[in-house]
């Protein structure tokens, strides 16, 4: 299982949204085991690479590998099979409002399940001890039997991350997995992905918004800017110099905090 | 008139639109030859006079309730069989039908791949070919392939029913939120189980509700049914009319009014709970 030494091999990868070209010629290698954080500001990217390293979109150009398989070349259910070993925390999880939380957690398995047990746990939750303890990880234990719908935005992203933590996947992937906590939260939850990530030998790559959770939990940070990859190299490596070359932006005149465009930067859920 | 910056800009749109309806409804009037005057002609009046003067008090002697209450049982067995029959088709055309289960489309923004689209063609044929013939030919049809009696019927709804079931499910499934099937077929799921743990959890109270419409409108096509010989209530009326019974025609139509009004509990009762 965890023979094939690169958990992700980007080359020359591109995507193309219309007119936009969201990324441009990336080149990456993620080993197996490493622990990354992607870093850059809004709409650089950070989300269409995680979708495109998580098979959820093809690349316009370019090839990915992950385990040294080429997903866009296996048949459709080879290609499941190796989807059932990576796992995507979205920023804004879609979940059914009317589906309890219990059962959302349990469709992470069900890329493992076949068509029988995945009925029946339809019906009959089978699994409950390990959902609670997915969950309990995550403070939420006490909304095992709720309805998704009756969550906060950041539970429904603890629901999420419980979700792939049930799966168990070998690469695991967070699209600003803790953007909707509070800090206290969102330091938690990171530490418990990475925890995770070490005890399993799991590959995690996490986009985020706040560099200082990126550079505070992550051996590896890498930066992006319209497409492209703009630095990569050791946190501790990281200098401000770099960080404000990332984020300079000149379409900003004034100090970015005045005025209602500010107020207006509220996070737009989008996966 | 007014300045052009306080104008709604859809209002000419909304303008020509009612002019066209306007346009389109009135050959339509002339064409179906409807004439209410022939209503308050002295001779109609008072056929529908005495027709309707016999209605009240309804018919409630012992025999005719009991007479009443078979061919009540008949027609709502006859509606739930065929709903029941209807299904077993439809569910499955419906989740070959659909563009929600399509596993391209969930890595292509919504876009199924044309091999796909063209293999739903056929489905999609099927189902409007057997919505296509309205059931009371169908019945006529059976009528004459299985004799008089029930079977007809249920045959009738069958086909017809499966055609719309299977056409309006396979939409509904389309028009929810596609992204938690999305985001469960990237985690590697199979097709089926996106459906079940993406779709129908989103999809279930309005997939009720609308199965038990069509319910209710399978019992009055049963009704409708039984005028060509179908069995049930129609049967009933049918002969009714004839002998110009109106007080026994009064007792079936107040029996159709319950029917309905049970139906819509059972649907309100349904969502409710589903919601």
């Amino acid at each position: 299982m965890t023979s094939a030494p690169v958990a992700i091999h980007l080359h020359d990868a591109s995507l193309q949204h219309g007119q936009v070209r969201a990324l441009d010629a990336i080149n990456l290698r993620v080993e197996q085991g490493e622990r990354v954080a992607i870093i850059g500001p809004s709409g650089a990217g950070k989300s269409s690479l995680l979708h495109l390293m998580a098979t959820a979109i093809q690349p316009s150009a370019g090839r990915l590998a992950l385990f040294g398989e080429l997903p866009w070349q296996l048949s459709g259910r080879a290609r499941q099979r190796l989807r059932a070993r990576v796992g995507l925390v979205h920023q804004a999880p879609p979940l059914p409002p009317r589906q309890r939380v219990v059962t959302a957690v349990l469709a992470g398995r069900l890329g493992q399940w076949g068509i029988v047990r995945g009925l029946f746990n339809m019906l009959y939750p089978t699994d409950v001890p390990g959902v609670r303890q997915a969950l309990a990880e995550l403070g939420l234990a006490d909304k095992l039997f709720v309805q998704c719908g009756q969550l906060s935005g950041g539970q429904l992203q603890r629901v999420g991350i419980a979700r792939v933590l049930y799966q168990r996947p070998d690469l695991l992937l967070t699209d600003e997995p803790v953007s909707a906590m509070d800090p206290v939260l969102a330091d938690h939850s990171l530490a418990l992905l990475n925890r995770h990530a070490q005890a399993n030998g799991v590959t995690l790559v996490a986009s985020l918004h706040a560099v200082e959770l990126a550079l505070a939990h992550f051996p590896r940070v890498i930066g992006i800017r319209e497409g492209q990859v703009v630095f990569d190299s050791p946190a501790e490596a990281v200098s401000p110099q770099m960080l404000d070359a990332l984020y300079a932006n000149e379409h900003l005149a004034s100090p970015p905090l005045q005025g209602p465009a500010a107020v207006l930067t509220v996070q737009i859920p989008r996966c | 008139m007014l300045k052009a910056h306080a104008r709604d800009p859809a209002a000419l749109p909304r303008l020509l639109l009612t002019l066209l309806a306007v346009a389109v409804l009135w050959p339509g009037l002339q064409l179906s030859e409807l004439n209410p005057g022939v209503l308050w002609q002295a001779e109609n009046r008072q056929q529908i006079a005495s027709f309707t003067q016999a209605f009240w008090p309804p018919a409630h002697d012992a025999a005719f309730l009991q007479l009443l209450y078979e061919a009540t049982l008949q027609t709502l067995a006859v509606a739930t069989a065929g709903m029941t029959l209807a299904l077993v088709l439809a569910v499955p055309a419906s989740l070959l039908a659909s563009r929600a289960l399509s596993l391209r489309a969930a890595s292509r923004g919504g876009r199924a791949g044309w091999w796909s689209r063209v293999l739903r063609l056929p489905v999609r044929g099927l189902l409007i070919f057997l919505r296509s013939v309205p059931e009371i030919v169908w019945a006529l049809l059976f009528v004459r392939a299985v004799g008089l009696g029930p079977t007809a019927g249920v045959l009738a709804i069958a086909i017809t029913y499966s055609g719309m079931l299977g056409k309006v499910y396979a939409e509904i499934f389309e028009s929810v939120d596609q992204r938690p099937a999305h985001a469960l077929l990237q985690a590697g799921s199979g097709r089926l189980m996106a459906f079940f743990y993406g779709i129908l959890p989103n999809a279930v109270s309005e997939v009720v509700s609308y199965t038990v419409y069509r319910w209710e409108c399978a019992v009055r096509a049963s009704v409708v049914m039984g005028f060509v010989g179908a069995g049930g209530l129609g049967q009933q009326i049918d002969l009714s009319m004839r002998m110009f019974a109106g007080a026994e025609v009064a007792s079936m139509l107040l029996t159709f009014l319950l029917l309905v009004s049970l139906a819509d509990l059972l649907s309100r009762f349904l969502r409710g709970r589903l919601t």
